[in-house]
């Protein structure tokens, strides 16, 4: 019997219509876990580098994580992997809510689509009937009325559905997929959903998942449940509210957003306003807020409540979580009753919330600029807020400016050109960045953004704190039950880490300690994303409930594999690895591991240098960041070696 | 007639409280698997949670008897400008719709409170919602010891009622004769 697992993976050949059941190698399941990790395999193995992300031999695949649908408290993450349209490397978005718990039951691990379907359709996973059904009748319909819809027609509601809204079936390049409260927003997934012509994927399951030695593993499951609260009762002092606590930023709660409103760029990542937040304004807001937010939600079988169910009156509900609360809101230099109001359509639409403000915002300021003329810009309406739904409309829709603006900044100021690239100031690897920017530059932070792989900063920091404590005090108490570190030097990093002085940045964390300390919040995220688990409950906030140091008992006792936290370190290890690989193989270089210009005011470029040559040599990756044959064959990766020096990537010494 | 005691088991379900996690369904299924907590499957669960975002309907129900027959006809509840579904509040496993059945056997479940030896300390889908959706209460009743009429009495009591009891006497009578 397989435990935590099912051992099986759905193969769709949409091309073909071909719908067929494999079973997995356990072998894969103790090398990479699940999740992500065996993603990267399949992808490795699977899809050439000289597949693009449109070509039908692209895959796209629904990966739930090893321990989905067990009681293991927040593990409920959808993990959808494909080659991005908009990075042209490796893309992978997940999304929490009740997909990945739902396709476990069904009895799958995976749904791996390849080809291109003749005419829109959708999957419906019904058990062990499965069958891919028209969808003619959905096109251009709203990503959650889809769902509706698709539940309604089946007679099914309990079906989980995830769906493309109409973004996605034109190929936007910020296109997500949508489900529920949650959303694999970022990368383009949803593009390459649309191109596939697949509408949704919908599921029911009915059976067991299985754990191997269950006492043992509830036991564990039983602690997180006690600390949650606890901790909750606890909040970080020092830190600002949404990572005092533990979840994803809990916007949907906080009503203070002096923090983001006044740190966080407006427009096209652009205006810092230092002064923004007044009582008049907070009163203003907290009202919008109360007035639409009719439940707070979490997903499945988790108690943190990081989502609400947002009711404007006179539009249809949709739900919303973290940050894109004030993303549409900043981007428009608006107010929030705007934020709400435009994030419907966007997410009926489908689209990233993260990016497409910003390429909005970018868009206007070309026209500001005299970049974009009148007659780009024809039929735009005059008023702010009725520009913004007008360039969201066009931009879903391929239709004139719209059909460039649908690239994202990156691809689309190459297209318009006239010094448009100057505007499309915020990317990393092509895709836009938190609008953030600050003065000095942090040694730990600039190793996060220049080197993640998933080219997103939430999907890599977290553990660590983000600024020094103020006080000595301060750091001790920080420190005192802080047994989440992988080892007591962390403690000492950050009892010695200073605001100011010669303990500060730039310079301190010093380079060595720099690259540990992001090596470790690196390695909590792919864990996560392996497992299933909500960064929420662990790699993202400070002091979580799993730590390196439960973790190897959590998946020992859930699926019988042998794991102690070398092993775990040595797996996560692997993955991390072959995700580069991966992308190395499609072309990604040291030169492409840069963080926007104007993220800090003072930069360093020596010490910047220094930083990556110091951490490629920590991670087994050479000067160029690609990983060494020797570091390959430690990792049991020669298969990957052997790729590489074939394709003059790495070279036989 | 002798006073009993009898406990009271009681689980309190807030609606508003509901986060929608269904971790009371995961941990039902597991408490009742054999062996304890060795799979999950919502399927298999005595608890369901009724759950329509859209709507803003959060329900958690529990399974209670088995009901051989559907109603003979549907109850709609509209409480707070809401609409629940036809039976949304009923506990029964019935031939009307597939909730509280085992999903191979079709075999009714029934919420037993995880009555376990030793006893928990309150059932499992109480223990694991944290948000306080479902608490738990327990209190002793007296209650008079009932005298249970017999099924035949119980019958014949109600057609006393409708047709006096000399019609019922000559009908019995009547019919003995024809036997």
């Amino acid at each position: 019997m397989r435990y935590a697992e099912t051992g099986y993976n759905l193969e769709i050949d949409l091309s073909r219509g071909n719908i067929e059941r494999v079973e997995t190698d356990q072998r894969l399941t103790e090398l990479h876990l699940g999740g992500l990790g065996t993603n990267a395999k399949i992808l490795w193995d699977r899809v050439p580098p000289e597949t693009e992300p449109f070509f039908p031999d692209n895959l796209l695949i629904f990966s739930t994580g090893l321990l989905c649908g067990t009681p293991a408290i927040g593990a409920n993450r959808t993990i959808v992997t494909t080659y991005s349209p908009q990075t042209l490397l490796m893309g992978y978005s997940m999304m929490g809510g009740f997909f990945a718990p739902e396709l476990k039951y069904a009895g799958y691990d995976k749904v791996i689509f390849r080809g291109k379907s003749p005419d829109l359709v959708y999957l419906w996973i019904n058990n062990d009937k499965v069958e891919i059904r028209d969808a003619s009748h959905l096109q251009g319909k709203g990503a959650i009325q889809t769902a509706e819809l698709i539940q309604q027609e089946l007679k099914e509601p309990k079906a989980q559905v995830a769906a493309i809204g109409l973004a996605g079936e034109n190929r936007v390049y910020m296109a997500s997929i949508e489900h529920g409260r949650s959303s694999a927003s970022r990368l383009g997934i949803g593009a390459v959903m649309g191109d596939k012509r697949l509408k949704a994927i919908a599921v029911r399951g009915t059976k067991d998942v299985n754990i191997a030695r269950p006492a043992e593993f509830l036991d564990l499951c039983k602690e997180v449940l006690k600390y949650i609260p606890v901790r909750d009762k606890n909040p970080v002092p020092g830190v600002m509210p949404i990572l005092a606590g533990l979840g994803s930023p809990k916007e949907m709660a906080v009503h203070d957003e002096k923090w983001h409103t006044e740190n966080f760029s407006w427009g096209n990542a652009r205006h810092r306003i230092k002064d923004y937040w007044n009582e008049e304004i907070e009163k203003k807001w907290t009202e919008s807020m109360e007035n639409v937010r009719t439940r707070f939600i979490s997903c499945y079988n988790c108690p943190v409540k990081c989502g609400a169910i947002i009711s404007v009156p006179g539009i249809s509900t949709y739900m919303m979580k973290c940050f894109s609360k004030l993303t549409y809101t900043m981007a428009a230099y608006s107010d929030l009753d705007f934020g709400f109001r435009i994030a419907q359509r966007a997410t009926e639409y489908g689209v990233d919330g993260f990016s497409t403000p910003q390429v909005m915002a970018f868009g206007l300021e070309l026209y500001e600029a005299g970049i974009l003329t009148d007659q780009d810009m024809a039929g735009m309406p005059s008023d702010n807020e009725g520009r913004f739904y007008w360039l969201l409309d066009k931009t879903v829709r391929r239709e004139g400016i719209g059909d460039v603006l649908a690239n994202g900044t990156y691809w689309a100021a190459k297209q318009i050109g006239k010094g448009a690239e100057a505007y499309a100031h915020n990317n990393i690897k092509k895709h836009e960045q938190l609008p953030l920017k600050l003065g000095m530059l942090n040694p730990i932070y600039f190793l996060m953004y220049a080197t993640g792989e998933k080219i997103n900063i939430t999907q890599i920091e977290g553990n660590f704190p983000q600024a020094p404590f103020p006080t000595r005090e301060e750091r001790e108490e920080f420190v005192k039950d802080w047994i989440h570190v992988p080892d007591e030097k962390f403690k000492q990093y950050l009892l010695d880490w200073e605001p100011r002085g010669e303990r500060s940045i730039p310079y301190y964390p010093t380079v060595e300690a720099t690259c540990e300390i992001v090596d470790w919040q690196e390695k909590m995220h792919y864990i996560d994303d392996a497992l299933g688990m909500c960064a929420g409950l662990s790699s993202f906030p400070l002091k979580p409930p799993y730590h390196i140091h439960n973790y190897p008992a959590f998946i020992s006792s859930a699926t019988g594999i042998d794991m102690d936290e070398a092993g775990l370190t040595q797996v996560t290890k692997r993955n991390r690895t072959l995700v580069r690989a991966v992308n190395v193989r499609r072309g990604l270089r040291r030169a492409d591991e840069k963080p926007p210009e104007d993220h800090w005011k003072k930069r360093f470029p020596e010490l910047e240098e220094k930083l990556l040559d110091a951490y490629y040599k920590f991670k087994g990756w050479d000067n160029q960041g690609i990983p060494t044959k020797e570091s390959l064959h430690e990792l049991g990766l020669d298969y990957v070696a052997e790729d590489l020096e074939r394709r003059g990537m790495i070279k036989n010494e | 007639m002798s006073k009993v005691k009898k406990k009271v088991k009681v689980i309190k379900i807030d609606v508003e409280k509901c986060n929608g996690c269904r971790a009371c369904e995961l941990i039902c299924s597991a408490f009742h698997a054999t062996p304890k907590y060795s799979s999950n499957n919502p399927a298999r669960s005595r608890i369901r949670l009724i759950r329509e975002p859209l709507r803003d309907v959060y329900l958690p129900v529990y399974a209670g008897e088995y009901a051989p027959a559907e109603c003979m006809g549907r109850d709609k509840y509209t409480i707070d400008g809401k609409e629940y579904d036809e039976c949304g509040f009923c506990r029964a496993s019935c031939p009307s719709r597939d909730v509280f059945k085992e999903p191979d056997s079709g075999l009714p479940l029934k919420c037993d409170m995880c009555e376990d030896d030793p006893p928990q300390e309150k059932p499992l889908c109480v223990q694991w919602c944290i948000n306080d959706a479902l608490t738990y209460e327990e209190r002793e009743e007296e209650v008079e010891e009932e005298v249970k009429l017999e099924d035949v009495e119980i019958g014949l009591e109600s057609m006393v009622d409708k047709y006096g009891l000399q019609k019922v006497v000559d009908t019995v009578a009547r019919m003995s004769k024809k036997g």
